[in-house]
Formats: structure tokens, sequence, C-alpha cells
């Protein structure tokens, strides 16, 4: 079944078009990789999909409902989670405030104005971290921790919203090449179990290739390829302005290496 | 018809001439904005001194010969030498805050201008000042056939030739060059190799010129008055908002749009036109956030913010204080004498309404420059219930904050659009037009004269059952808003400080979230407000006035903003510092002024940061 089907979104920013007739679907359970240069326009895409930019013209729907141009708070509570380029987490927070914060989001509790906020949902916000192999870090105040860690902390807040959809633009950026690896491999296991759909943008190459079910090339907002990891790979044109031959050799490597 | 549309005309040209000196001053608070990114309070008092170096130079040179060159050459030196006191405040004291809160920064410009304040009245004395009129424009031009002063249609020109002026220089000079290339992105002017301290000094020297020329220019029309400084500063922060901050050509447009707004306003409401004024700002604010020509500012890196963090629980040494300082504001009555409870007294109530701002500013990061605005309305609509209707003080204690809360929803609806610096001038805008309210309409307010006769109760008429009624009311205030911090609602509103992109992402109405906290900080200050008036017995417009919202402010930065009860120890200090060291001095604007600057500069964690610094110490905690 369809989980998210975008319809043909355009954008432009004063002349510059960041998106021309964007197209896709994504299926629940599936990990959809959206690649492309820098200024592709996979942000701009991302944006018009959680809300954070509204399109020109184009549809997004969310298991056939219009979310077009819906604000972001909106989008969210349809079951909608994301993680932003630079990690946005609650700084003055611990990591443990920061779950439960999500999770009294999602209970649509923010205006309680006589419960202690430090009481509630501790148990789950400790079972979300510990999820993310962050238990430990529970009590540690949100600004000592390293960036990977702060992408991980960012990853579980987004779940604990019980998304059906995972929005993840650049999850591993600014990670060490072992951590990449790790988180990726930790996004597509929850992903799988749980039936949520991923849609996420990559510079990665090794992080795509390995755990994407299908791809889509962007350049200057247009999609010029999307499919199988072998089909895009395989495609002479991403080849030509994307890939490269290093790159391409890079994501045979990452490939053999995920399915031994 | 003829006669009409003649005095349309002039209307419309007074209305020129008032934009223009307008201009030339917002010119210079929009141009220092850009590159410093300083919001400076200052340049209103650049502004004032402008007018009186004018008023001692002028008179002095026309002594040599009556002649224009002379005039106008004084009134250039006047504004030179104001450019260099502008030199002097960026090497002493801006350069030492570009990289401190914004918050801090208004703080210590307010800091100048209080200290600018008293210099001003120690060296010219209380009178005003008439200047000379100019020579060689002293008469009047017939305009069809309305008489028009010739000195007014030479400000009409002044303002574009300022313009035509500073576009060349933005345009033809490497200095003018920078200056745009730093406006548009100042760490990028530094990576290339630009000496930055030369080129913030040249431009605190332009924008304090330009302020002075601005002032210097006035005083054929106004004499020089120590009152000068705060009512440009507040029009000249419109015209520099309405334009787009950092933008000379919105500045401009602005200043056009105000002076005719001012100039035909006046005919059709003589007594709001200032209202008029901060109702364009509004709109124009809601429409296009950042102005009509401004650019919208990057989002700042995620850092952490100034403020409260995750609030902790007492400990059992704190509970003990606690405890103690209850017990002393309890006791008080039995040991001190009438002038200490009323000491006390006031500091109670000035610890709510500083409680309630740091509810916004330390726990919403919505730094409120206007917070008086809602003391002063609880306390107007305490005092005229009971003056004018005759309401007991009961039920008029209970309507301060029911109205203090409406005119913050009110307000708040526009103010909590925006961000950082907008949001910040815009809620001094409201709080210019309830003073400007309560100032002017004189028949309901009683003006500038304020109402007495705010008594209490007849049971609690006395000093000290009074005392005891401040201490349960202001104390179950703020009870009720510090479990507010603790709630739910109150770490909404700090997730939003954090991080509004995240705050939308896992649903929580930003917008929605951050107009309640501002109606129910709006709302305790209105009860501190009402408590206010009936320990008065009076009420006045400084209730509503810049310079209590600044005090509010100083108390908070004082009692340390990322502490929870921090801001009621910083009132304690800060109220009876100033209540005994005011009456020892002529000064005291000169030394508060001082002190705010030395807390921003040297104890900028307040009261309460050192506090939680030596518990770190010795508990081994996270400061």
């Amino acid at each position: 079944m369809t989980l998210l089907a975008v319809e043909a979104l355009n954008k432009k920013f004063g002349g510059v078009v960041a998106a021309r007739d964007v197209s896709f679907s994504l299926a629940a359970g599936e990990m959809l990789a959206m690649i492309g240069p820098n200024g592709a326009g996979k942000s701009t895409s991302f944006n018009m999909v959680g809300g954070q930019l509204r399109p020109d013209s184009g549809r997004v729907l969310l298991e056939g409902q219009d979310i077009t141009g819906l604000p972001p708070r909106a989008i969210c509570r349809l079951g909608v989670g994301r993680s932003f380029q630079v990690a946005q987490t609650f700084l003055s927070m611990s990591v443990l405030e920061n779950l439960q914060m999500a999770l009294i989001a999602y209970a649509q509790r923010t205006r309680d104005m006589i419960a202690r906020a430090e009481a509630l949902f501790r148990a789950e916000a400790l079972e979300l971290l510990d999820q993310l192999g962050m238990a430990d870090a529970a009590a540690r105040p949100m600004n000592t921790l390293a960036y990977g860690d702060v992408k991980r902390v960012e990853l579980a807040i987004a779940l604990a919203g019980k998304p059906r959809l995972l929005l993840m633009d650049e999850p591993t950026a600014g990670m060490a090449p072992g951590e990449r690896a790790a988180l990726m491999r930790l996004v597509a296991g929850i992903a799988r179990r749980a039936a949520i759909g991923v849609l996420f943008t990559e510079h990665d190459m090794d992080a795509v290739f390995a755990h994407a079910d299908r791809i889509l090339v962007l350049v200057r907002g247009e999609i010029i390829a999307a499919g199988t990891p072998e089909e895009v790979r395989a495609n002479p044109e991403v080849q030509r302005v994307y890939l490269g031959t290093s790159g391409l050799r890079a994501a045979l490597r990452a490939r053999a290496a995920a399915h031994g | 018809m003829s006669v009409e549309f003649s005095f349309l005309l002039v209307q419309a040209l007074s209305g020129l001439a008032s934009a223009s000196s307008l201009f030339i001053i917002a010119s210079g608070l929009t141009l220092v904005f850009g590159v410093t990114r300083i919001v400076n309070f200052a340049h209103g008092s650049f502004y004032m001194l402008g007018a009186y170096m004018a008023v001692t130079i002028v008179p002095w040179l026309l002594q040599i010969e009556r002649s224009p060159t002379l005039f106008f050459a004084g009134v250039l030196i006047s504004a030179a030498v104001v450019g260099v006191l502008g030199v002097a405040m960026e090497i002493l004291l801006l350069r030492r805050i570009y990289k401190v809160p914004e918050l801090f920064q208004l703080l210590a410009t307010f800091g100048v201008v209080l200290m600018v304040q008293d210099a001003v009245l120690h060296i010219w004395g209380p009178l005003d000042i008439a200047g000379p009129r100019a020579p060689g424009l002293r008469h009047g031009v017939m305009i069809l056939d309305q008489r028009f002063p010739a000195y007014e249609l030479f400000l009409i020109a002044a303002g574009p030739v300022v313009l035509g002026l500073l576009w060349l220089l933005m345009h033809k000079t490497r200095f003018g060059i920078l200056l745009r290339a730093a406006t548009r992105d100042r760490e990028m002017v530094g990576a290339l190799g630009v000496n930055q301290a030369l080129l913030f000094t040249g431009t605190l020297f332009l924008g304090a010129f330009l302020a002075g020329l601005g002032g210097a220019l006035q005083i054929p029309r106004v004499s020089a008055s120590a009152q000068m400084d705060l009512a440009i500063i507040t029009e000249a922060f419109v015209v520099t908002v309405i334009g787009g901050m950092g933008s000379i050509g919105g500045a401009f447009l602005a200043a056009l749009l105000i002076g005719q707004l001012q100039a035909f306003g006046v005919l059709i409401f003589p007594k709001i036109t200032l209202v008029l004024v901060f109702l364009l700002m509004a709109l124009v604010l809601v429409v296009k956030p950042w102005g009509l020509l401004g650019r919208p500012e990057a989002a700042p890196p995620s850092a952490m913010p100034e403020g409260i963090a995750s609030p902790g629980r007492f400990c059992v040494f704190e509970k003990l204080l606690v405890a103690l300082a209850l017990l002393v504001a309890a006791m008080l009555p039995l040991f001190g004498d009438a002038y200490a409870v009323k000491v006390a007294t006031e500091v109670l109530i000035f610890g709510l309404a500083a409680f309630s701002l740091n509810f916004l500013v330390g726990n919403g990061g919505i730094v409120s420059f206007g917070h008086a605005a809602y003391f002063g309305l609880g306390a107007y609509a305490s005092g005229l219930l009971v003056t004018k209707l005759g309401m007991p003080m009961e039920p008029a204690l209970i309507v301060a904050p029911l109205a203090s809360g409406f005119f913050a929803a009110l307000f708040g609806f526009f103010i909590v659009r925006l961000q950082g610096i907008y949001l910040a001038m815009l809620t001094l805008a409201f709080a210019q037009i309830a003073y400007a309210v309560c100032f002017q309409w004189v028949e309901v307010t009683g003006g500038d004269n304020g109402i007495v006769g705010v008594w209490p109760a007849p049971w609690a008429a006395s000093r000290i059952v009074y005392h005891y009624l401040v201490l349960v009311v202001a104390v179950l205030g703020i009870i009720a808003l510090r479990h507010v911090i603790y709630a739910p609602f109150g770490a909404s509103l700090r997730a939003a400080r954090d991080s509004a992109a995240r705050a939308e992402a896992i649903g929580i109405d930003v917008r929605a979230h951050r107009w309640l906290g501002f109606t129910i900080a709006g709302a305790a200050a209105g009860l501190a407000g009402g408590l206010y008036a009936f320990s008065k017995g009076s009420i006045d417009p400084t209730l509503l006035g810049i310079p209590l919202s600044v005090d509010f402010l100083a108390m908070i930065l004082l009692g340390g903003m990322q502490s929870v009860v921090g801001p009621v120890l910083g009132a304690a200090a800060f109220h009876s510092i100033k209540d005994v060291f005011m009456p020892l001095t002529d000064h005291w604007r000169f030394l508060l002024g001082a002190s705010i600057i030395a807390l921003v500069l040297i104890f900028p964690r307040g009261l309460g940061g050192a506090y939680a610094s030596l518990r770190a110490r010795f508990t081994g905690g996270a400061p």
C-alpha cells in the first residue's frame, strides 16, 4: 500500500528552480533514498513533504490524505516524524527530558500546567533511548553530547511520535564512518520491524547503496532516475552526472559488504 | 476649495520636513544595527547631545558673524563632536559586548542612556535651552496662500541630500562597500581579513554623527531638553523596524510614511498620533515580519540558549533559605520601622513582576522590553475602578490581572509572530502605545499627574495589614508561576525557545504556546501592578514607562535569568539598593546606568548564576 505519494511538486526561489515536477511514492516499511549533488533540491523536496515549505504547485498525499501545505505540527500529528540536516534538539534539557518532551507533545499535553513534566513518560522515554543504545546517556545534558549521539537522540525524538513515515535529512552528516553504518543499520532495522516508511537524503553513498530499497536521483530540481540500487547504478546518465567512476566502485563495495 | 488644498499641501510639506529629520536620525541607527547587530538605545542620547552641542557651539559662532555658513559649520561641528563620542562608546563599551545575548546589549546601551541623561543635566542644567534661528532661513515662504517657514523647506531637502550622500558613500568608497558587505555577512568580511575593529569604530562614528546632525538641525525648531532622547529613540526604532533593520532605503521610505501619517493623523485624531504610528508598525510587521525592505535574519546556529535550563528542585539548604526569607518577610512588621515595611512590601510586588518577566525571558526566550506596560495597566485598571466607579479594593485587585491579561493577549497576538530583535522592538512599541494613552487621555487617566486616592479597603488600610495581604498574594502568585515552569506547559515554552523547528516537528503549536505564555506573564504583572497601586495610593504613567521596564530587566539580570527564583532575589537586591542610594545622590541615574553596564560586563549570570557555580563547586554537579 502506498504510504506517501508525491505528485508533481514545484518550487521556485526567485528565478531558481529548486523542484520541478517532483513525483514519487513510498510504501510502508520501504527505505527510499534521495540523492543528488549539493543544491539539487533534496532539502527543498524534503521540506515540502514535512510542511516546512509550501510548494508552488503539486500535492503530497499521506495514505491518500492530502497534506499539502499543512503546518509541520499538523503533519507530525498525522504520523510523520523527521530529523533535520543540522540536528534540532532541545539543548537546554537533558537527553531524557528531550524524549519526555516529545512524548508529552505526542500525548497533546503541552498545555498542561498542573503535572510535573519531569515525572511524565519516564519509562517510555527510557525505552526509546534504549532502542537506540542511548539509555546510558539519559541523564546527560544535551549540550554535552557528541554530534553523532545528538543525531541518535534526534532520531529517538522523531520515533516518539510513533510515525508511519520518517523523514531524515542527511541522518549521518557529521558522523564518523563507523557510526554512520551503525546508525543506518539501526534505522533500517526499526523501519522494517515497525513497517515505517523512511525517506532519506544522504551524501554518503555507502549508506545509500547498502540500505536503500529504492533510490531517487535529483539534479537541478528534477528527478533524472529512480529505481532499485542496481538500476540506478546501471543508469548511464546517473553515472555521468553524479557518481563518477570512483563513486560507483565505492557503491559496489558497500553493497558487497552489506550483503556478505 | 483652494484654501483647503493649500492647507493640505502645507500639511504634507510639514510632514515631509519631519520625515527628513526622522530619516537622518534613523539612518544612523539602522546603519549601526546593520553592521554591529546591536540595537543602540544610546542613539537617542546622541541625538540629544547633538542638540545640546549645537545650542552651545552655534550661538558662539554666530557672535563672530551672523552668516548661514557659520550656522551650518556649527551644526556640522556639533555632529562631529557627537561622532567622536560614538567612537568612545564603541571602544569603551560595545567592543566588549558584541558576543553577548542581545538583551544584555540592549540593557548596556540603556545604561549609557541613563548616564548621558545625568551628564546632560549636570553640564547644561535642568532648563530647556532654545537655539538660535538659522540666518538666511528665518523668513516664511508663501505657498499658495499659506505661509511656510523657509527652514522647514530646507529640512525637506536635507533628508534626500543625506540619503544621496550615504548612497555615494556606500557605493563609491571602500569603507562604504565594506559597510554593505558587513551588513550582509559579518563573518565573511572578517574572514576576508578586513580590520573589523576599525570598521566598527568607523560605523559608530558615522551613526553617532548622523544622530548628532539630526539633533543639531532641530535647534531652530525645538529647544534642547533632557527628555529628547527617549522621545526620539522610540520614533527612530519604529522607523528602522518598519523600514527593515539595516536598510537605509527602507528607513527613508518608513520616515516618509510616518511623517505623512503624523501630519494628517494630527488633523483626524489629534491625541493619538503616536498610537497611529505604532499601529502602522504592528500592521507592517504582521504582513512583512522583517520590515518593508529588510532581509530575513538567518536562523542563528543552534547554541545553548540563555535562560532557564532544566529547572532543578530545591535542596534542603535552599528550602531553609526560602523558609528564612518568608519568615523575615512575615516578621518584618514586628521589628522593622514603617519605612522598612514599605520597602519590603514593594520588594514583594516587584518580585512578582520580575518573576513574571523571567517567565517570559528566561523560560520562554521572549525578550520583552515593555513588561512595565502590563504592570502599569493592572495598576490603572485597579486605580480607575476604585476612584472612578467606587469599586471596593477586593474586586479591583481581581480585575487587575484580567485587564492586563486581556491587553497582553491583544498585543501578544502580534508580538509572538516575530522573533529576536523585531519582537523586542514590538513589545517596546506596544508599551509606548499604552504609555501614550495613559499620558494623553487626561480626562480619564489624569494625564501626567495620574490619579491619587487609590486606597485599600478599610480592613487593609494599615501598612502592616497591607504588607501581609501583599505577602500572601505575591507569594501565591510566584508559587503558581513557578509551578507552571515545572509543568509540561513551561517545558514546552523552553522547547520552543531551544528549537522552534524541532518543537513544531513534534507537534507543538509554537505560536499558540508563546501567545498563552505571554498572556499569563502579562496577567501576573498586572496583579503586581494592582497591588502596587494600592500600596502607593496613586497611579501615574511612569508605571508603564520604559525606565520601569528596564528596571524589571535589570532585576532579572541581577538575579540571574537562568535561575527560577533568582529574579525575586534580583528584585530584592535591586529595589533595596535603589531605595537606599537614590536619596543619597543627585546622580542616581548615572550610578544606575553604570551599575547596569558593570553588571552586563562582569556579572552576566547574576546572583543566581554566582550561587549556582558555588553550589556546583560544593556538590560537584553541573553549574
